[in-house]
């Protein structure tokens, strides 16, 4: 008894180093150390449940060590540009184990109350999507797939009947759970395959929606978990990331100025196609290494605006130098980043940080967006979508009402391109046949580094 | 790994904590600066590895059933990816996050 109390005691000092430690990540200077609090309430949490009485450790031991091993070879390894990926498929190895553990337990003594019933059903269904979802978003954001939005006839209707199943499935099962292991099985297999359905109609400009919303899901299924084998600390750490997970996505639904509805559904890309007959009229206007540096160097302040694009050329380091050299001729420079750049939330300021640019330097588009009519010139890297005037003024456009970045109020913009192509989303960009817009052409990384040979050479 | 039995009194509270703490969530999450939001996610999605208790007791307190163990086993060797992958992976990127000057970054402009 006394050791049970024990046990509760250290989960609820794990519960108090999660909240601090999200508490913590709110701010740059504090949130490495709150990282490492979260990380010992995690400690705390396994040692409190390794005391409980008559577990076997063998095994464990083995699922420890090996489970170890494999984290901290992926953590070490990933490159900061697949952040998405990873985090994806963490989510993923986390809903697998609430999935697993749902399974385990049901399995071991199917004859349970009927709440324990329910919850393990919830258990298998979240962990099951979150699963196979999270796998799925990994496989399009590593291009192992497409990233466009995969419809075929009939979907609605056949996510619906899977969704009709796994309801009635569920309240048969949850009534008699004992006599009933095949629906179970079902119930687990439809959970899988719904994971997949639900994610391939998205294209990949809509991932960091996805991502943020399978983070919520994992932490509802370790919640659900928590209920299955009646775990205070599961469910209130579940919960935690499961309303970190739904604030993200609504961040990033709103910095999209779409549903999550219209997002989950639409098949956003797909639709787009078709407009691209209209196409836009005008020049564009291209502009050589040496005038750009020229226009550069006469500047007294500079925003660069970096998208996806930035991360596929690898190009944060040489834009670091760029940035850097600039100041150093008198510029001021800022980075604005928008909400939705790059494939997860922040993820651009990760790549900028890892090139060390300091963060003060890197700016939200809200702070940016004032000063732009004062500002010299801005510098798109690889971002299309988020800088697109047509969300401004035309409805019919796919994007019409996202909060753009306004780069084309800036005197000056450069576009670094590779081709005229339509970015991720398909959508054309009418910012490119402004007259003050200068489309630079060529690999964003090989045109940068030319712009500091430029420098360095004058 | 049957321990208690849920009955409505302890899932009512159970419930009471899953509220609390969702709010609890949402109002700390709010307040983060969207420089912060991969590190939050990666951050976040670490402490949802929590699973990982409900994985050791899967393992260790199904005496008897080969295939409890072997399911746990696994579900272990998941969650704990999930734990300590999430966990260093997040400290790797917020040790980048730096000013120039190094100097307390509250004073940010």
């Amino acid at each position: 008894m006394n050791l049970d109390i024990f046990i509760n005691f250290l989960y609820i000092a794990g519960s108090i180093l999660f909240v601090i430690g999200l508490k913590g990540l709110s701010k740059p200077a504090t949130a490495r150390n709150a990282n490492l609090l979260s990380a010992i309430g995690m400690l705390l949490a396994i040692v409190a449940t390794l005391l409980t009485k008559g577990l076997e450790f063998q095994w464990i031991i083995v699922g420890l060590m090996i489970g170890t091993a494999i984290g901290i070879f992926i953590a070490l390894k990933v490159a900061m540009t697949s952040m998405p990926q990873m985090v994806a498929l963490l989510n993923g190895s986390g809903g697998l184990a609430s999935f697993i553990v749902g399974w385990s337990s049901y399995h071991y003594q199917p004859e349970v109350s009927l709440l324990t019933t329910i919850s393990t059903y919830l258990a298998v269904l979240i962990g099951g999507v979150t699963f196979t979802g999270s796998v799925l978003a990994w496989a399009k954001l590593e291009e192992i797939m497409t990233g466009k939005p995969i419809l075929f006839k009939g979907q609605k209707i056949v996510n619906s009947l899977i969704l009709l199943v796994l309801v009635i499935g569920g309240i048969i099962f949850c009534m008699n759970p004992a006599g009933n292991y095949p629906l179970f099985i079902l119930i687990m297999v439809l959970s899988l395959i719904l994971g997949v359905l639900v994610v391939i109609p998205i294209g990949g400009a809509d991932m960091p929606v996805v991502i943020s919303l399978l983070n919520s899901y994992s932490g509802m299924a370790g919640a659900a978990t928590g209920f299955v084998i009646i775990n205070s600390m599961l469910i209130v750490a579940g919960s935690l990331v499961g309303a970190s997970g739904i604030i993200l996505t609504q961040i990033m639904c709103k910095a999209m100025n779409r549903s999550l509805a219209n997002v989950l559904f639409s098949g956003f890309g797909s639709v787009v196609q078709k407009k691209k007959g209209e196409g836009i009229k005008g020049e564009v206007n291209a502009i050589s290494v040496q005038d750009a540096y020229l226009v550069l160097e006469a500047a007294r302040s500079v925003v660069f605006v970096p998208g996806y694009g930035l991360a596929v050329a690898q190009a944060q380091h040489v834009l670091r130098e760029l940035g850097e050299l600039l100041e150093k001729n008198g510029v001021e420079v800022r980075y604005a980043i928008h909400p939705v750049a790059g494939r997860m939330p922040g993820h651009m300021n990760v790549l900028l940080a890892e090139a060390n640019v300091s963060y003060d330097q890197l700016n939200e588009m809200d702070a940016v967006n004032p000063l732009m009519e004062t500002i010299d010139v801005a510098v798109v890297i690889g971002a299309n979508d988020v800088v697109n005037p047509a969300s401004r003024h035309d409805k019919s456009s796919p994007i019409y009402g996202m909060p753009i970045i306004n780069v084309d109020k800036a005197k000056t913009v450069f576009v670094l391109k590779r081709s005229m192509n339509t970015g991720f989303a398909g959508i054309e960009n009418e910012l490119f046949y402004f007259d003050n817009t200068r489309m630079l052409f060529g690999d964003a990384k090989a045109s940068l580094q030319s712009l500091v040979a430029e420098f360095k050479g004058s | 790994m049957e321990t208690h039995v849920l009955d409505p009194f302890s899932f009512i509270n159970l419930i009471f904590l899953f509220v609390i703490a969702i709010f609890l969530g949402v109002e700390l999450i709010s307040k983060v600066p969207s420089i912060l939001h991969t590190p939050l996610m990666s951050g976040s999605n670490a402490v949802s590895g929590i699973t990982v208790v409900g994985a050791l007791l899967a393992t260790g307190l199904t005496p008897g059933s080969t295939f409890c163990t072997v399911l746990g086993t696994l579900a272990v060797i998941f969650a704990t990816i999930n734990v300590v992958g999430g966990y260093l992976v997040t400290d790797r990127m917020l040790k980048m996050f730096k000013t120039k000057s190094n100097e307390t970054p509250g004073a940010k402009k």
